[in-house]
C-alpha cells in the first residue's frame, strides 16, 4: 500500500479549477517530484494535504488514514512535515527556538508543569534539545543556532526551514520549491541532504521543484502539471521527454506549425 | 564581554545562563527585600504602585508581546478580579485562597470570552476588546447586589496566617505582599518561556500557518494565552483595587486598558522587562508631572496634561524606539560590551522586522 495517496481531487477557487481530477501515490521511502509551469496547481496540492485547502471532491489517504477528516494543526501528528514555498519560519525568534517548536507535537507536559516546570517539563526540554542538535549537526547550522531569523540571509532561513520541518521527525516530508533562491553550491547541498534524508533517515520526500537538474538527480518518480490536470508520470527521463510536457513549457505545438508553414524548413 | 562554554543543554535550560547574571538578579531581590528599611513609607507606596501594574502589565505582555495579540479590554478583567476576590473574601474565603481563586476564574472566564473574540485579527480584536472594557463599566453597575454599583466597594480586612495585612498601618506589609505575587508572576511567565506552551505563542504571533503545520492548535493555543493572560492581570487588579481601598464602576475605567498597553510598549514588546520598566513610567511620570507642575505653578496644571504626556511618549517610542525601554537598554548594554568596536548600523535590521502588521 503506498504511504499516501490521492484520488481524483479536484479544487475549485469559485470559477477557477485549481486542481482537477488529479490522483497519485507516493510509495515509503519514494522521492517524488511535481512539476509543472506556474500557476499548475503544484503548491495547491500541497495546501491540500496540509488541510489548508479542503478539495470539492475526491479524497487524500496518508497510511490508511483519511485526511479530510483532520484540522490543520492535526496534520503534523500523522507524520507529515512541510516547508513554505516563501519561507514561513518565526522572525522573531532564534534557530533554536524554532526548530524546538518543530518538536510541540510531541509536547507531553500539562500547562501547570509548564508553568512551575516541574515534573517532566525538565525531562523534555532536555530530549527536544537533544533531538533538535541531531538536526542542527546534521544540516551543518551550528554557527547560526542562537541567531534570529530576521538577521540571517535567504539561504540560511531556507536550511532552518527544512530543520524545522526535520525537527518534528516526520514520515513524510514536503518540500515547497527547497532549491528556489538559493546558489549552485546551495542547491548541491539541497540535493545531498534530500539523498540522505531519504537513506539515513528513511522519510519520504514528496517536493515541488522547477530545477530540472535536481530533480533528476534526486527524485525516483516525477509527476508533470498543467492546468491542475496530469500531464505525465514516470521516471525523470520519461517526464521530461513526454511529448504533453515538452508542449507545456516550449509549445511544441508551435513550433511545429511554424514548421509546416514553412514547409519543413526552419 | 563573557562567553559562555557550554558543556549540558541544561545551561540553556535554566533560569539564569551564568553565576554573574544569577548574581545580579539576586542582588537585585536582596534590594527589594530591605527596600522598606531605605526608603520612607511614601516612596514604599510608590514603589508598591509600580509593582502592582508590572504585575497587570505582565498579563497583557503574555498576550499581546508574546502571543501577538492586541486586547484594549484588560480593565474589564482587572475589574473582573477585583471583584471576584472581595466578593469570595466577604463570602469568608480567606484572603489568599480568595486571590489565587479570582486569578483562576478570572482565566477560566477570559479563555471562555476569548474563544469567539479570538477570531478576529488585528484591529477587529482590539474593537471589540475595547467594547467589552466599556461594557464592564455598566455590568458593574447592572450588578449592583453583588458589586456595589456607582457606591462602590470597600476592602475588606486582609489577614495572611493571622498577620494583617494593612496600607496605612504597615506599608511594609502590603509592599512584601505585591513584591512576592510579582516574583511568582514573573517566574511563571520566564517558566513559559523556556515550554513549548510559550514559543507555541511566539510561534503564533510570527506566523499562524506554520505554527499550524507544525502542529500547533492556534484557536486552543490563543484562548490559553488570553485565559493566563487574563489571570494575571486579574491578580493585578484585586491587587490595585484593595491597595486603593475603595473601588466602584469607575475605578477600571477603559483608560486603564489604554494605559496598560502603552506601558508594554513603552517598556518594550515581548520582555519581562519591559513590563517592569514601563511601570516605572506609568506610575512615576503623574508624580514627576505633579513635581513639575509645583515648581511652574499654575501654567503647567492644564487638565488631561497627563494623558497628553503619555500620548507624546507614546509616539515618541513608536517612532524613534519601537523595542521600548528595554529594547534601548539592550542596545547600550551591547555597546558597552564591544566597546570600542559597536558599529552605528548594527540594529539597522531590526527595523525590517517589527513591521506594523505584526501587531495584527
Amino acid at each position: 500500500m503506498s504511504l499516501l495517496e490521492l484520488k481524483n481531487v479536484t479544487l475549485k477557487f469559485g470559477g477557477v479549477t485549481a486542481v482537477n481530477e488529479l490522483s497519485l501515490s507516493v510509495e515509503e521511502g519514494q522521492v517524488f517530484a511535481l512539476v509543472g509551469p506556474n500557476g499548475a496547481g503544484k503548491s495547491t496540492v500541497f495546501n491540500m494535504i496540509s488541510r489548508f485547502y479542503t478539495p470539492v471532491t475526491g479524497s487524500i489517504v496518508f497510511d490508511g488514514r483519511d485526511l479530510l477528516t483532520l484540522k490543520p494543526h492535526e496534520v503534523p501528528q500523522l507524520g507529515i512535515a512541510r516547508t513554505f514555498q516563501n519561507i514561513e519560519l518565526f522572525d522573531r525568534a532564534t534557530v533554536l527556538q524554532n526548530l524546538l517548536v518543530g518538536r510541540h507535537r510531541l509536547r507531553k507536559t500539562t500547562l501547570v508543569e509548564e508553568m512551575f516546570f516541574v515534573g517532566r517539563a525538565r525531562a523534555q526540554e532536555r530530549a527536544h534539545r537533544h533531538a533538535v542538535e541531531e538536526v542542527i549537526d546534521f544540516l551543518d547550522l551550528q554557527p547560526y543556532r542562537n541567531q534570529m531569523i530576521a538577521g540571517l540571509p535567504y539561504g540560511v532561513r531556507k536550511v532552518v526551514e527544512l530543520a524545522r520541518a526535520l525537527s518534528t521527525r516526520p514520515r513524510l516530508l514536503l518540500l515547497d520549491e527547497p532549491a528556489s533562491g538559493l546558489s549552485v553550491e546551495e542547491t548541491q547541498d539541497m540535493r545531498w541532504w534530500i539523498d540522505d534524508i531519504r537513506r539515513q533517515m528513511g522519510i519520504t520526500v514528496l517536493m515541488v521543484e522547477h530545477d530540472m537538474g535536481l530533480v533528476s538527480n534526486v527524485c525516483d518518480r516525477v509527476l508533470a502539471l498543467d492546468g491542475g490536470r496530469k500531464l505525465a508520470e514516470g521516471t525523470p527521463a520519461e517526464v521530461q521527454s513526454h511529448p504533453a510536457v515538452i508542449e507545456a513549457y516550449l509549445g511544441t505545438a508551435a513550433v511545429s506549425k511554424t514548421a509546416n508553414a514553412t514547409g519543413g524548413r526552419v | 564581554m563573557r562567553f559562555h562554554f557550554k558543556t549540558t543543554y541544561d545551561q540553556d535550560i535554566r533560569l539564569f545562563p551564568d553565576w554573574w547574571t544569577f548574581g545580579l538578579y539576586a542582588a537585585l531581590l536582596a534590594v527589594m527585600l530591605i527596600l522598606p528599611w531605605l526608603i520612607d513609607g511614601f516612596f514604599l507606596g510608590e514603589v508598591t504602585n509600580v509593582l502592582i501594574w508590572a504585575v497587570a502589565g505582565l498579563g497583557l505582555m503574555l498576550l499581546t508581546g508574546q502571543t501577538g495579540q492586541v486586547s484594549l479590554g484588560h480593565s474589564a478583567f482587572m475589574a473582573l478580579g477585583c471583584y471576584l476576590c472581595v466578593i469570595l473574601m466577604e463570602a469568608g474565603v480567606p484572603f489568599v485562597a480568595a486571590f489565587v481563586l479570582c486569578g483562576i476564574l478570572t482565566g477560566v472566564l477570559g479563555a471562555i470570552i476569548a474563544l469567539p473574540a479570538l477570531r478576529l485579527h488585528g484591529v477587529y480584536l482590539a474593537i471589540a476588546t475595547l467594547a467589552l472594557a466599556i461594557l464592564a463599566d455598566d455590568l458593574i453597575v447592572i450588578l449592583t447586589p453583588w458589586t456595589g454599583g456607582v457606591a462602590g466597594k470597600f476592602t475588606p480586612e486582609m489577614t495572611i496566617l493571622g498577620f494583617e495585612i494593612n496600607r496605612w498601618a504597615n506599608p511594609a506589609s502590603w509592599y512584601y505582599l505585591v513584591l512576592i505575587v510579582a516574583v511568582l508572576v514573573a517566574l511563571i511567565y520566564r517558566n513559559l518561556l523556556r515550554s513549548p506552551l510559550g514559543r507555541a505563542f511566539a510561534a503564533i504571533r510570527d506566523s499562524e500557518i506554520s505554527a499550524q503545520a507544525m502542529g500547533v492548535d492556534v484557536a486552543h493555543t490563543k484562548a490559553v494565552a488570553f485565559g493566563l493572560s487574563c489571570a494575571f492581570t486579574g491578580l493585578g487588579g484585586a491587587l490595585m483595587g484593595l491597595y486603593a481601598g475603595a473601588f466602584n464602576n469607575e475605578t477600571f475605567n477603559f483608560l486603564l486598558a489604554i494605559q496598560l498597553l502603552m506601558m508594554i510598549v513603552i517598556g518594550g514588546l515581548g520582555f519581562i522587562h519591559g513590563a517592569f520598566l514601563g511601570a516605572i513610567v506609568i506610575a512615576f511620570l503623574p508624580q514627576a508631572l505633579s513635581i513639575l507642575s509645583d515648581q511652574f505653578g499654575r501654567a503647567m496644571s492644564i487638565p488631561g496634561l497627563e494623558m497628553g504626556v503619555f500620548g507624546m511618549i507614546l509616539i515618541a517610542f513608536i517612532i524613534l524606539e519601537p523595542m521600548g525601554l528595554y529594547g534601548r537598554w539592550m542596545k547600550i548594554r551591547i555597546w558597552l560590551e564591544l566597546f570600542p568596536f559597536a558599529r552605528r548600523d548594527m540594529f539597522r535590521r531590526q527595523k525590517s522586522y517589527l513591521k506594523t502588521e505584526r501587531l495584527r
